[in-house]
């Protein structure tokens, strides 16, 4: 049981130490860190359901047998540009998040944004 | 206990305590840097996995390009981490119990891992992707037939996401948001003698090495994403030695603008005009009716070329978009 | 030629992207834009009168069938949805017009008509396709689009909304990138109708179940659902008033359309509500939303964050709806998608013009707006009768609609939190008709003509919901024709 599915424990415990991250820590380049570490542990998981034992990489050549499967190398292809993008356009938006309030923390920015508004910006919400 | 289990289970260990690491390090500079070790492994476990290609891309970007834009936004913000108040720990728990909880439940039905029998071996499109797609394309790497022709319509979808962070970026950095002073040279690494001309004679290797990476693919790993970040990282390395002004003129960012969302638009319009040949939305066959896996070959090659040019020109656009953001502050 | 209509409704908005990007030119941009949302509409006009007549549509990508190619399925269960995307889309391009210009600075406008194409291909792409990672793809385009789009609004907040947004997104992303994953582990497809197909007989699988709690949690973040909300008010409304109509109006929407394709057409009724508890979790759920959502709405002293709030709520009749999994439930829910989607773009697109001539939507700010403004007073007023649920608007056909699945099937808790909910939205319409007509005019400057387009299109909006007030036949037909396809296929 355990020996024929070791790796997907293994991907799966990854997965958790990223999720983790993501939600426990505030700040917010930790944040998108941990996404990509929850990302890159789901990847494993995709590419480790194609390999058959003994198999090589599926590129056709005379005289091999066993392919893994090509489909989820594919699919994680894509999953790996969109992680990508994802880490862009987050990283941009902390680099604006830090130019505007000075901070990185989750906390302290929250913290700027109300009491910001207590004084000068009197827009928002009341909660 | 084969090698191979243990080689596994061993790079599985080195994955783990890195990530434990990167949990544990405030320090962002570090933990950036385990990062792009993590993504290593990873890629070293991916070449086990006998998935090459995906190695490959995750080298090029969990290591390059991912580190890249890292670094250069903790040199732009702050690389040291606060520490985590306690009260974020509990519902960060809760939801890892849970999720992880789920994925335990899941794994005691899954496949056994390596098996030659499993339900995604046994589907009929196995055979499809990797024997018949030899008739169909003739094209030795099955991953390249896959992603630039069976499932065309994803990798259309994965050049516009990248398509579409490169926007985004520019909009949020790009030099639409604040006027790009002139740069103020303290310390460019074009003074170093070695540097300088080290990155002067890989320049044109790095170039041509995309090249090649991007017409190997229907051979071996490579295809047009993997090109389009080497490309990239070309000019990435000549920005980081001769600063930002250097590189943007060879590379004047008006031209990259012109490219970005002309990779694209080849990318779409290639599927168009297999429309107005008679065909369905990227059926290549309409390319030459004559030799149907000739017209496939020609139409995985305008894609990948079409990929590597939207890749390359946004990556450096968002390179650029980072460092011209250091410059003007 | 209209075999190739699948694939040009998908294709219009997309290329629309890149040429704005392309043309950098405002009025440029705004004409592809709205001539993509145009096209669309068009499109999806033919291809529902072609479902009509002619059943089922599938198209295959590439000439190759599916499970090997990717395929489009368009069928009465998703026209509904690419009619109403697109229309709202056609109405936000004509209104965003004078509000974009007002709102996001000149240089970047051709760039945020890009990502509003981005966010209009996402969502058909989502709606059209008849595979599961393509769906995966699509969402990601439309979120990363949107993500981008929020973070234009117009004040720094409204980049902490797009960060988080960013991060419950992206995690909801890859929780369906899970469930689909274990879905293909015990399958070995990716085509919905194939996974359906071959499911079937794995009833009792772990992985499966598994499967489904990822992609309905996945989607429930997309949706905002009760307790995964908390990035939707501060999205909704710390983006540009354009961007706040579109994604109020269909972000959410698609997502429900997405989720129930998952759970009744590809993991089947049965698997999904008969062997597991999602039905009753969904109730309880459904509940705590509208409760809390409309309850919190009430407390907002701005405006957009008391009409986000207020969608919290809607969105927990939707749910609760979901749950019943009957077919008068599932239409009820449908039903309140298309009007709810209506009345809130039409709201929000209300509280656009309030910010565009008196500079801010807080309550304070809009004292006595009615006396100056009757006509976007009754706009708000109309459209605001219709989150209450007062008849003859569309928001008491459709309320009325799920009262009755809901009776049907006994849920008495359930009603009696609808009715309490819809008693506290008559509390905070209330409030603004009171802010807005009772108290005395600040003086704050007013913008001396409002734009024709933007007036347009609110009042478009409201009556249209008017309309499907007063003759629901339209959504009606198309609500109870979706969810007949859906149950059929589910059974």
């Amino acid at each position: 049981m355990i020996g024929s599915h070791y790796v997907y424990w293994l991907t799966f415990a990854l997965m958790m130490i990223g999720l983790y991250v993501v939600i426990s820590h505030g700040n917010l380049i930790k944040k998108l860190i941990g996404l990509s570490l929850f990302q890159v542990a789901v990847f494993l998981f995709y590419i480790s359901l194609g390999k058959v034992d003994g198999g090589t990489a599926p590129i056709i050549t005379e005289g091999t047998q066993t392919y893994s499967h090509p489909l989820p190398h594919v699919l994680i292809l894509t999953a790996i540009v969109v992680g990508v993008a994802t880490l862009a356009v987050g990283l941009a938006l902390v680099v604006r998040l830090f130019e505007s309030y000075g901070s990185l923390e989750e906390d302290e920015i929250l913290q700027r944004d109300i009491s910001d508004r207590d004084t000068t910006d009197r827009d928002g919400v009341a909660s | 206990m084969t090698a191979f289990v243990l080689v596994n289970i061993s790079l599985f260990a080195i994955l783990g305590a890195t990530a434990l690491a990167i949990t544990r390090m405030r320090a962002l500079y570090e933990a950036t840097m385990l990062t792009a070790l993590f993504s290593l492994v990873t890629g070293s476990l991916f070449v086990l996995l006998d998935a090459v290609d995906v190695a490959f891309t995750e080298a090029a970007v969990g290591v390059g390009i991912s580190t890249v834009l890292l670094l250069g936004v903790l040199s732009l913000t702050r690389s040291r981490e606060a520490v985590t108040p306690r009260r974020r720990r509990l519902p960060a728990a809760l939801v890892v119990l849970f999720t992880g909880g789920t994925l335990g439940y899941a794994a005691q039905d899954l496949p056994p891992f390596g098996s030659a029998t499993t339900p995604v071996r046994d589907h009929p499109v196995t055979e499809t992707y990797l024997y018949q797609s030899q008739q169909d394309m003739g094209i030795p790497n099955t991953v390249t037939s896959v992603l630039a022709s069976y499932r065309g319509l994803d990798t259309l979808g994965e050049l516009v996401v990248v398509f579409t962070a490169g926007v985004t970026v520019l909009l949020l950095l790009g030099p639409l948001t604040r006027r790009n002073r002139p740069v103020k040279r303290d310390l460019v690494l074009a003074d170093y003698r070695v540097l300088r001309v080290v990155s002067g004679v890989l320049m044109p290797f790095i170039l041509l090495f995309a090249l090649y990476v991007l017409f190997h693919g229907d051979y071996g790993a490579g295809g047009g994403f993997q090109a389009g970040v080497i490309f990239a990282s070309g000019f990435v390395l000549y920005g980081l030695v001769f600063g930002l002004d250097r590189v943007q003129q060879v590379l004047p960012q008006r031209v990259l603008w012109v490219l970005i969302p002309l990779g694209l638009l080849l990318f779409m319009g290639l599927g168009v005009a297999t429309v107005l040949l008679g065909g369905s939305f990227l059926d290549y066959d309409t390319l030459r009716p004559d030799d149907p896996a000739a017209g496939q070959r020609l139409g995985i090659l305008l894609v990948e070329t079409a990929i590597g040019l939207t890749v390359a020109t946004v990556m450096t656009s968002v390179f650029f978009s980072f460092t011209g953001r250091g410059a003007s502050r | 030629m209209t075999v190739q209509l699948p694939f040009v409704q998908v294709l219009l908005p997309l290329l629309g992207a890149p040429l704005c990007a392309l043309l950098r030119s405002r009025v440029a941009a705004w004409l592809l834009f709205l001539l993509a949302a145009l096209g669309s509409l068009g499109c999806a006009v033919l291809l529902a009168q072609r479902v009509a007549t002619a059943g089922t549509q599938r198209y295959s990508v590439g000439g190759w069938t599916a499970p090997v190619g990717i395929e489009f399925v368009i069928d009465d269960f998703n026209t509904p949805v690419l009619l109403l995307v697109s229309l709202i889309a056609a109405v936000v391009a004509v209104f965003s017009h004078r509000s974009l210009a007002a709102e996001v600075a000149a240089k970047r406008v051709p760039l945020v008509y890009a990502c509003l194409c981005l966010v209009l291909a996402g969502m058909l792409g989502i709606a059209v396709t008849g595979d599961a990672f393509n769906a995966f793809v699509f969402l990601e385009i439309m979120s990363l689009a949107s993500y981008a789009l929020i973070a234009m609004g117009r004040r720094r907040r409204a980049l902490l909304a797009a960060f988080r947004y960013l991060v419950v997104g992206s995690v909801g992303a890859v929780f369906v990138l899970i469930g689909i994953g274990l879905a293909y582990a015990v399958t070995g497809t990716l085509n919905m109708a194939d996974l359906a197909q071959r499911l079937g007989g794995l009833h009792g699988n772990r992985a499966l179940y598994a499967a489904v709690v990822f992609v309905l949690v996945g989607l429930a973040v997309k949706m905002a659902v009760f307790p995964l909300h908390a990035w939707l008010p501060d999205a909704y409304a710390q983006a540009p008033s354009a961007v706040g109509v579109l994604l109020s109006a269909t972000a959410t929407k698609v997502a429900i359309y997405a989720l129930l394709r998952f759970a009744f057409t590809v993991f089947g009724a049965t698997l999904v509500f008969g062997v597991m508890p999602v039905g009753r979790i969904g109730a309880l759920l459904a509940v705590l939303a509208m409760l809390i959502g409309s309850a919190v709405a009430c407390f907002q002293t701005d405006l957009k964050y008391l009409l986000a709030w207020s969608s919290i709520a809607q969105i927990g009749y939707i749910v609760a709806g979901i749950s019943l999994a009957t077919t008068a439930g599932v239409s009820a829910a449908y039903l309140h998608v298309i009007n709810h989607a209506v009345t809130k773009a039409a709201l929000f697109a209300a509280a656009g013009l309030l910010v565009l001539r008196l500079g801010s939507a807080r309550l304070d700010d809009l004292a006595g707006f009615g006396r100056r403004m009757p006509w976007t007073f009754a706009a708000v007023v109309v459209a605001g009768l219709g989150l209450v649920g007062v008849p003859p608007t569309a928001g008491f056909v459709s309320k009325w609609a799920l009262a009755t699945a809901l009776l049907e099937r006994g849920q008495w808790p359930v009603l009696a939190a609808m009715l309490v909910s819809s008693l506290l939205a008559l509390v905070y319409v209330g409030r603004i008709v009171e802010v807005g007509w009772f108290r005395e005019p600040s003086l704050v400057t007013v913008m001396n003509r409002p734009p024709v387009s933007m007036v347009a299109a609110i009042w478009f909006l409201v009556l249209l919901s008017v309309y499907f007030g007063l003759d629901a036949t339209l959504p009606s037909s198309l609500a109870d024709a979706a969810a007949a396809a859906l149950l059929r296929n589910g059974g």
